[in-house]
């Protein structure tokens, strides 16, 4: 299983490196997202400042959305999905695999956001590791969820308009929980505040992971 | 109304020949005993709702501190509970069901859709009259309370269910398809729940105004809202029988429908300068 995982996350992330479609398209539309934040909510950097978290977050969410697409078109084109299933690949390491592309992704977008928020908001960061482990936790949920959801709707013609609506609410725990994990490592007060939330992340991702590395091989053949 | 009612005559247009040879196959029938138990039901539902908005408008009191705005409580609660636990918890389970190898059938299919369907109604109707009784009470239409919150995330959730639905596709694709759909948006609430709990209560502090424990429930009214109750469970099981019965039919509908157009055009095209296939037509 482990074994797949590494061979597919490999071979999606070697797509990644040659077309650069993450970096080029989805990491700029990501800064595009912040800019339009501030300019829907004023150049106070004040506001901009306290709103940082969540306008961190929805931005994640948003190149999340586009980064699935991505990771499903890349199996959408010749026959490519069907030349998996034959290759023998463990479902379950099919799933972690492409999940673990699209977190590495992920993780990478998010420092650029990181930064972005930083000099375009002035958000302060007082307890750095705490979002680090946030957007690690998250990361994990989102790229996890994705995957899953990606896999449902990989047959669909409808896909680009159906994939957010069904995949944005069901991360809405994930939006919570960054978003106050943030704020506290900001204010740098309580770290009490942000364990809790730090536990519901855990018991998101590994909901998902689990019922991903069961249900995949069947998610797989109802495409 | 017999047993054997030409279903195809209110699908249709025009009835279809359904005696022909190479016509298509008849729709499913129904039982008289599945059709009088749906109209009982109903009838009763009926009744029971009819009951209710006459004690809730005109027997029961209005309350000392809320006045006329206690009347809703015969209606948000029942409705609140059929949307949330009724409808989405049957949902649930026959999803499972249906994912479950041993007990695989269309039927938990049908069910779990007609029951995300009547919820989704049902949900529409929690957040609406809660909203009527929000702005005097609370002076806004929405407050981000967290069961506020959790219904409309449940709303959206089962919305997505829906929108999938309707993309067409083989009855057992779709079914699979809509059933892990359904597992992991069930799967979600108890994580949006603490989620929302939790964002809520950190952020000012807990203002849930629970209607049903503020009050001093007065005799006629325990009743009128028991009856409330029960007659929107009522409601709901009608509700989910006759749209399990359209999902049968249109999925008979789907899977006859060529072959009834077919069958029509052969039997109106019988003239000259149709290019009539070579294989001989059953009606003439």
């Amino acid at each position: 299983m482990w074994h797949d995982a590494a061979l597919v996350a490999g071979k999606d992330l070697r797509i990644e490196a040659r077309s650069r479609v993450a970096l080029s398209q989805v990491a700029p539309f990501g800064i595009v997202a912040l800019a339009l934040f501030a300019f829907a909510l004023g150049p106070d950097r004040g506001v901009l400042a306290r709103g940082a978290p969540g306008l961190f977050w929805v931005a994640v969410l948003f190149c999340t959305v586009l980064a699935v697409q991505r990771s499903v078109s890349v199996e959408s084109a010749d026959g490519a999905r069907d030349g998996l299933r034959l290759s023998g690949i463990d479902p379950a390491g099919l799933f972690l695999g492409k999940a673990a592309a699209v977190g590495v992704q992920l993780l990478v977008l998010e420092a650029i956001l990181v930064a972005g928020v930083v000099v375009l908001y002035g958000a302060r960061i007082q307890v750095p590791w705490m979002v680090g482990v946030s957007c690690a936790l998250g990361t994990i949920g989102l790229a996890v969820t994705g995957t899953l959801y990606g896999a449902l709707s990989s047959g669909l013609r409808m896909r680009e308009t159906l994939l957010p609506f069904l995949l944005l609410p069901i991360v809405a725990p994930v939006l919570l929980a960054g978003t106050r994990i943030w704020q506290a490592a900001m204010v740098g007060g309580s770290p009490g505040d942000g364990t809790q939330w730090l536990r519901l992340l855990v018991a998101f991702d590994a909901v998902y992971l689990a019922v991903g590395v069961i249900l995949f091989g069947p998610i797989q053949e109802t495409a | 109304m017999s047993d054997l009612e030409p279903v195809t005559d209110r699908t249709h247009g025009s009835p279809v020949p359904a005696a022909a040879d190479t016509g298509p196959t008849p729709p499913p029938a129904r039982s008289a005993r599945s059709r009088a138990t749906e109209r009982v039901i109903g009838v009763l539902a009926l009744v029971g709702t009819v009951f209710t908005v006459w004690l809730g408008l005109w027997v029961t009191p209005p309350d000392r501190t809320q006045g006329d705005l206690v009347r809703l409580v015969y209606l948000h609660p029942g409705v609140a509970w059929v949307a949330l636990y009724l409808a989405f918890g049957l949902a649930a389970v026959s999803s499972v069901l249906y994912l479950w190898p041993r007990t695989r059938s269309l039927f938990w299919d049908r069910l779990a859709a007609a029951s995300v369907e009547v919820g989704v109604v049902f949900n529409v109707c929690t957040l609406v009259s809660g909203s009527i009784w929000g702005k005097p009470t609370w002076g806004v239409w929405w407050a981000w309370d967290a069961r506020l919150t959790l219904t409309a995330v449940l709303l959206v959730l089962f919305l997505g269910y829906l929108a999938l639905r309707r993309i067409p596709a083989e009855p057992e694709v779709r079914a699979r398809r809509s059933a892990f759909v359904a597992l992991f948006a069930v799967l979600d609430v108890p994580l949006v729940h603490f989620s929302v709990n939790w964002w809520n209560t950190l952020h000012q502090g807990a203002t849930v105004l629970n209607p049903g424990l503020t009050l001093k429930i007065h005799g006629s009214m325990a009743w009128t809202l028991l009856l409330g109750f029960v007659s929107l469970t009522l409601a709901f099981v009608w509700m989910l029988l006759v749209r399990y019965r359209i999902g049968v039919l249109e999925d008979w509908l789907d899977a006859n429908e060529l072959d009834a157009a077919l069958a029509e055009r052969r039997s109106e095209g019988a003239g000259p300068g149709h290019t009539v296939p070579s294989e001989p037509v059953g009606v003439a």
